[in-house]
C-alpha cells in the first residue's frame, strides 16, 4: 500500500517498476492461479461432485428410498446415538484443557499439549486395535467382561469409546490458541470485582470463545459421524446393530449398490460442507474483530 | 515468578480443569495405549520380529511410507502454491476456494474413498481418459498415492498460509531495492522464512497419510504384496483374531506416529522461535 503512495508522485515509470519488484507479472500470476485451481478442482471439487451426482443421478425418489431403508436408518440412528455422548464429553474436556493450558503456567505443559495432539498422528486403525487389545475376547479385560456378560467390542460401547478417542483433540485444539490469545486480563478484572469463578467463565470467557467453541463442536460432530477406521476394527459390522453410517456406506459399496452408497454419503457430505462454511464464517468474524 | 504466583491466586479452577483433563486423557488414552505396549512387550522377541518382518508386512511398510512420502511431497509443492495464490492474489470465488481446502479434513474418509475410486476407475470421469494413455490409477499403487495426496492436502496450505500473511512486505521491498530479481527475492528471502512452516506441513501431511485407512482401501484394491497398506494388515489380522500379529504391527505404527509427532513439535517450536 505504502509503495503506491510513494511512487505515484508523478513518476508512472517508477511506479510500474516498483510494482514489478514485489509482484509477479500478470501472465505469471494468472498461470499460478490456474495451476492451483486446477489442482484443487481435481482433488476437491471432482470428488465432491461425483458424490452428489451419484446420489441424485436417478432422482430424488431413489435417493430417498436409499435413505429410508431399515439398515440405513439403523446406521443413522446409531450414529446419532453416539454424537450426544461423545461431543459433550469432548466439549467439557476441551474447555477444561484449554482453561488449564491458557490461564496457568505449569510444568509439563508441552507434554500435555502433545498428548492432546496424539490422536491426530495415531492411525485410526491402531486406535481401534488398542481397544480390542483392552476389551476384546482375548484381550486384557475380555475374560472378565465375558464372565459378567458385558460386551464392549463388536457392540455399541466400543464404538462410542473409539470415536471419543478419535475426536478428542478437535474442540481443545480450537479453544487453546483462542484462549491463549485472549489472555487473562478480562477474567482477572471480573474476579477482582467480586464475580465468582463460574460467573466469570459464563459471562466473560464464554462470550469471547463462543464462535471458536461452536466451530469446534460442529467439527467434532462431523468427525464423530464420519469416523471410519477405528470403528471398522471394533464394530464387527453387524448389520442394523453396529454399523455406523460410514460402515454402512462401505457395505453398500461392496455390494455394488453404488447409488445407495452415494445417497448415504451425500448426508455426511452435506454435513462436511456445513462444517467448512461455519469455519469460514468464524474466521470472517475473527478478522472483522481484529480490524476494528 | 511473582506475577505467576499472583495470577494463580486470582483465577480459579486450576486443579479442577487440569485434574479433569489428566483423568480423561489417562482413561481414554494412556491406559489403553499402555495396554497395547504391555501386550506387545509380553511377546517373545522372536515372535515379535517374525510378525513385524514378514515379507508381506515389509511390502506394506514400503507402500505405506513410500506412497505417503510421495503424497506429502506433492502436497508440499502444490500446497505452497495454493497458499501463495490464496494470500497474494485476488480472483473471483477466492473465499469459497479457501474454505474448500478444509474439505478433506471434514469429509468422512469412507466417502472420500468411494468418490476417488469412482472417479479413477477405468470407467470413471478421470480414469477413462487416463486409460487411453494406459495409466491405471484405481487398484494400483498410484491409486494409493492419489488417496494419500487427497487426505494430506489441507496441512501444508494451512501451516504456510498464516506465515505468508504475516510476512512483512518491507523485507521483499528491501530485497528488490537492493537489486534482487523477483526470483532471487522469492528464493533468498521468502522461501527461507517459509521453510519451518513448509516442513511442519510436510510432516503433518506425511504423518496423517501413514496411518490413513478409509480413503485408501477402496481405491487400492488391497492385493497382498502390491497394494496392501499397513493399516489394512492390522485390520485383517484383528478380524482373524491374530491379536499378537496385529499388536506387533500396531506397536510399530504407534512408535512411528510418536516419533513423527516429536518431529512435528520440534518443527513448530522452530517456527515460533523464528517469530514467524
Amino acid at each position: 500500500m505504502t509503495t503506491q503512495v510513494l511512487t505515484h508522485v508523478g513518476n508512472p515509470e517508477l511506479a510500474a517498476r516498483w510494482r514489478r519488484a514485489t509482484d509477479e507479472p500478470a501472465w505469471l500470476r494468472w498461470m499460478l492461479i490456474g495451476i492451483a485451481l486446477t489442482f484443487l478442482a481435481l482433488f476437491l471439487v471432482l470428488p465432491l461432485t461425483v458424490v452428489l451426482y451419484g446420489a441424485f443421478e436417478q432422482g430424488l425418489q431413489v435417493w430417498w428410498a436409499a435413505i429410508n431403508e431399515p439398515d440405513a436408518l439403523a446406521a443413522i440412528r446409531l450414529s446419532l446415538l453416539v454424537v450426544p455422548i461423545v461431543v459433550p464429553i469432548n466439549l467439557v474436556f476441551g474447555v477444561a484443557a484449554a482453561w488449564a493450558i491458557a490461564k496457568f503456567e505449569f510444568r509439563g505443559k508441552p507434554i500435555l499439549i502433545s498428548l492432546i495432539d496424539m490422536p491426530f498422528a495415531i492411525s485410526p486403525v491402531v486406535v481401534g486395535l488398542i481397544f480390542v487389545i483392552l476389551f476384546g475376547s482375548q484381550g486384557w479385560l475380555g475374560p472378565w467382561l465375558a464372565v459378567h456378560d458385558m460386551r464392549i467390542i463388536f457392540a455399541v460401547p466400543g464404538i462410542i469409546i473409539v470415536i471419543a478417542f478419535g475426536t478428542m483433540p478437535f474442540i481443545a485444539r480450537e479453544l487453546i490458541p483462542l484462549m491463549q490469545q485472549q489472555g487473562k486480563e478480562e477474567e482477572e478484572a471480573s474476579l477482582t470485582l467480586g464475580a465468582s469463578g463460574w460467573k466469570t467463565f459464563w459471562y466473560v470467557t464464554l462470550p469471547n470463545i463462543k464462535w471458536g467453541l461452536i466451530y469446534g463442536v460442529i467439527l467434532c460432530n462431523a468427525r464423530a459421524l464420519g469416523e471410519f477406521g477405528a470403528v471398522a476394527v471394533v464394530s464387527g459390522r453387524i448389520r442394523g446393530e453396529t454399523n455406523t453410517m460410514p460402515l454402512h456406506i462401505e457395505v453398500l459399496y461392496n455390494e455394488y449398490m453404488f447409488t445407495a452408497a452415494f445417497a448415504v454419503s451425500s448426508l455426511l457430505t452435506g454435513l462436511a460442507l456445513v462444517t467448512i462454511a461455519v469455519k469460514g464464517f468464524v474466521e470472517w468474524l475473527g478478522e472483522r474483530r481484529t480490524r476494528r | 515468578m511473582l506475577s505467576a504466583a499472583k495470577q494463580r491466586r486470582v483465577i480459579p479452577g486450576f486443579g479442577l480443569t487440569l485434574g479433569f483433563s489428566l483423568l480423561y486423557l489417562g482413561f481414554i488414552f494412556l491406559i489403553p495405549v499402555g495396554g497395547l505396549l504391555l501386550y506387545t512387550s509380553m511377546m517373545s522377541w522372536d515372535d515379535f520380529w517374525k510378525a513385524v518382518s514378514h515379507p508381506q508386512v515389509v511390502a506394506s511398510y514400503k507402500l505405506s511410507f513410500g506412497a505417503s512420502l510421495i503424497g506429502a511431497t506433492i502436497n508440499l509443492v502444490f500446497g505452497a502454491l495454493v497458499a501463495w495464490v490464496l494470500v497474494r492474489y485476488t480472483f473471483p470465488g477466492k473465499k469459497i476456494v479457501d474454505a474448500l481446502v478444509d474439505l478433506p479434513f471434514a469429509l468422512p474418509t469412507a466417502v472420500a474413498g468411494i468418490a476417488l475410486v469412482t472417479l479413477y476407475a477405468s470407467t470413471g470421469w478421470v480414469g477413462r481418459y487416463l486409460d487411453i494413455f494406459g495409466i491405471k490409477v484405481a487398484y494400483s499403487q498410484l491409486g494409493v498415492v492419489i488417496a494419500l495426496t487427497y487426505i494430506g492436502l489441507p496441512f501444508v496450505v494451512r501451516t504456510v498460509q498464516p506465515v505468508l500473511e504475516d510476512l512483512e512486505a518491507e523485507r521483499e521491498e528491501a530485497s528488490a531495492s537492493l537489486g534482487a530479481s523477483r526470483f532471487t527475492t522469492i528464493r533468498r528471502v521468502i522461501l527461507p522464512s517459509l521453510l519451518p512452516a513448509l516442513l511442519t506441513g510436510y510432516a503433518l501431511a506425511f504423518a496423517r497419510a501413514v496411518g490413513e485407512y478409509g480413503s485408501v482401501v477402496f481405491i487400492s484394491g488391497n492385493m497382498p504384496y502390491r497394494t496392501e497398506i499397513t493399516p489394512l494388515l492390522i485390520v485383517s489380522k484383528t478380524e482373524q483374531y491374530d491379536y499378537q500379529g496385529a499388536a506387533a504391527i500396531g506397536t510399530v505404527m504407534l512408535v512411528a506416529a510418536f516419533l513423527l509427532l516429536l518431529l512435528i513439535n520440534g518443527l513448530q517450536w522452530w517456527t515460533q522461535r523464528r517469530g514467524w
